[in-house]
């Protein structure tokens, strides 16, 4: 904690949790499209999101962070109507979520070379957020790091495979936190790998390189 | 370093030294984020701006809440307080307006700076601002008390809670309010024991304070809470610059918030089960705005 956790964040209002927290979800989607250009959206609430969200903007906030903006953009207030002369298709579903924290959103989107992702997490107060899900598979990162997502078939050595290329490779790089999920041994595997510092260019091509890795994706520090 | 873990380990530092609290802060913070305290101090200026941009922004005659349910208070003050002073008087009618306008901006998806949280974000700009543009005190001074207002935020933050969730509004407002009395008392050349004294009196002042949003927005009884904040800062502040000491220090004011905290019902920490939020208006006013949903 710094002063400026105090005095600060500058942010656009009305509440951290319902609207910054929000805003941070969206971008999450936002790295994950790569600066594709988005066609359409389906963005589902569940719990408090899906019964306050008109009076915190937390659709506007949701919406922003897809389209790239931050938690301090004025745009906030305004995201539908610029998402709508973007023409990005956007609609906003309810669903309960089963076990889900109550302040989760899932974003579906569609992007106009057709390729298409879906990134579920939650607003857990003070504008933090917890992504559980990508592309439907289990995960956990705050975004506050930049993240590798790493799929890949659960054998002896696949992660030995990948961290001993990024020492190899990449000296400088320093793994802050690192998690691992599985559908059942041997079966389809997810490391979840935080690293402090700016992600070096060609990794995650390098990582899917590797034998029985099926895909790595970079979530970009929201 | 410091630790931030007690107000005395502020004021016993500061003493030590012979620096303002803020100046020590300043110093330590610049060094703890691997910054220069230029790059640190010009990063404060920025949030004064944002909270000056605030106030204009939610003075506007037309500024209305997202949910519809408020707005225009920042305007209605602002015009009393300048045509009739009022019963405070113009300065602290102005603060009271400036309060209300920055919670007014937040409610109505403005930018704001949260301090220390967005729910609070009036009760500094409310001081601050009305010192900075109705008492003429230089904007170098006003942002090093910022500094100030941060180290006693981290302090209860740690010893205590900053979350309405966790702690209710007296995390919150009166967490604001506390920080503020601080940098008030050093503005106004008090010493650090002396802004420790202004802590613990508002801090004593809102122990038990719910947080009992109606219709879980930030806005009712919110805004007009940033207002009470204000009040209890600057009497706080004032009552110590008379002489007038707290008879329970800082340290243990915020022990009892903590139990204080521990002890409220989850009713009347922010989930808009209790108080205000279920008064027969407030859940009239929640169908309003939501319509009829289960929960």
């Amino acid at each position: 904690m710094n002063v400026f956790d105090i005095i600060g964040p500058v942010m656009i209002g009305p509440s951290s949790s319902h609207t910054a927290g929000a805003v941070r979800l969206g971008r999450v989607a936002n790295k994950l499209m790569d600066n594709h250009p988005l066609k359409r959206v389906e963005i589902t609430l569940s719990g408090s999101f899906a019964q306050t969200y008109k009076g915190h903007g937390t659709d506007r906030a949701l919406l922003a962070g897809i389209m790239g903006y931050h938690s301090y953009s004025p745009e906030i207030r305004d995201a539908l109507a610029i998402a709508t002369e973007r023409g990005i298709d956007y609609v906003f579903l309810k669903e309960d979520i089963k076990g889900a924290h109550p302040n989760t959103a899932r974003i579906h989107f569609i992007l106009q070379d057709g390729e298409e992702g879906t990134v579920q997490g939650a607003s857990i107060g003070g504008g933090n957020i917890l992504v559980h899900q990508i592309n439907g598979m289990n995960v956990e990162f705050t975004g506050e790091n930049n993240t590798i997502l790493v799929m890949h078939q659960d054998q002896p050595g696949v992660i030995a495979a990948v961290t001993q290329l990024m020492h190899f490779e990449y000296a400088e790089l320093n793994i802050a936190s690192f998690r691992l999920t599985r559908e059942a041994r041997g079966g389809n595997a997810i490391m979840t790998i935080e690293i402090d510092g700016h992600p070096p260019e060609g990794l995650t091509d390098a990582i899917r390189k590797i034998s029985l890795v099926t895909n790595a994706i970079l979530v970009r520090r929201v | 370093m410091l630790k931030y873990e007690s107000i005395q380990e502020l004021v016993d530092e500061a003493e030590s030294r012979g620096m303002r609290i803020s100046e020590l802060v300043l110093q330590d913070q610049a060094a703890a984020m691997e910054k220069t305290e230029l790059e640190a101090y010009e990063k404060m200026e920025l949030d004064f701006q944002v909270m000056i941009q605030a106030v204009q922004a939610g003075q506007a005659p037309d500024q209305r809440s997202m949910s519809g349910l408020t707005g225009g208070e920042g305007y209605k003050m602002k015009t009393y307080a300048a045509e009739k002073g009022g019963l405070c008087g113009s300065f602290l009618g102005g603060a009271i307006s400036r309060a209300l306008a920055v919670a007014g901006c937040n409610a109505s998806m403005g930018k704001i700076v949260a301090a220390p949280t967005a729910g609070s974000c009036g009760i500094l700009p409310g001081c601050l601002v009305s010192l900075y543009e109705e008492k003429h005190i230089p904007e170098k001074d006003i942002v090093m008390s910022m500094f100030t207002a941060g180290a006693f935020g981290m302090v209860i933050a740690k010893k205590a809670s900053i979350a309405g969730a966790q702690g209710g509004c007296q995390a919150e407002c009166g967490s604001a309010s506390a920080m503020a009395a601080a940098a008030l008392v050093e503005l106004m050349g008090g010493t650090p024991a002396q802004c420790a004294d202004a802590c613990a009196i508002a801090i004593a002042n809102q122990l038990g304070l719910v947080c009992d949003p109606v219709a879980g927005l930030v806005e009712i009884p919110c805004i007009k809470r940033n207002v009470s904040g204000i009040m209890i800062a600057f009497s706080s502040a004032d009552m110590v610059l008379a002489g007038i000491d707290s008879k329970i220090p800082a340290d243990e004011c915020l022990d009892a918030m903590r139990s204080v905290g521990d002890t409220m019902p989850e009713a009347l920490r922010e989930t808009a089960g209790g108080g205000l939020a279920s008064t027969p208006t407030g859940i009239r006013m929640k169908k309003q705005v939501f319509g009829d949903q289960k929960e």
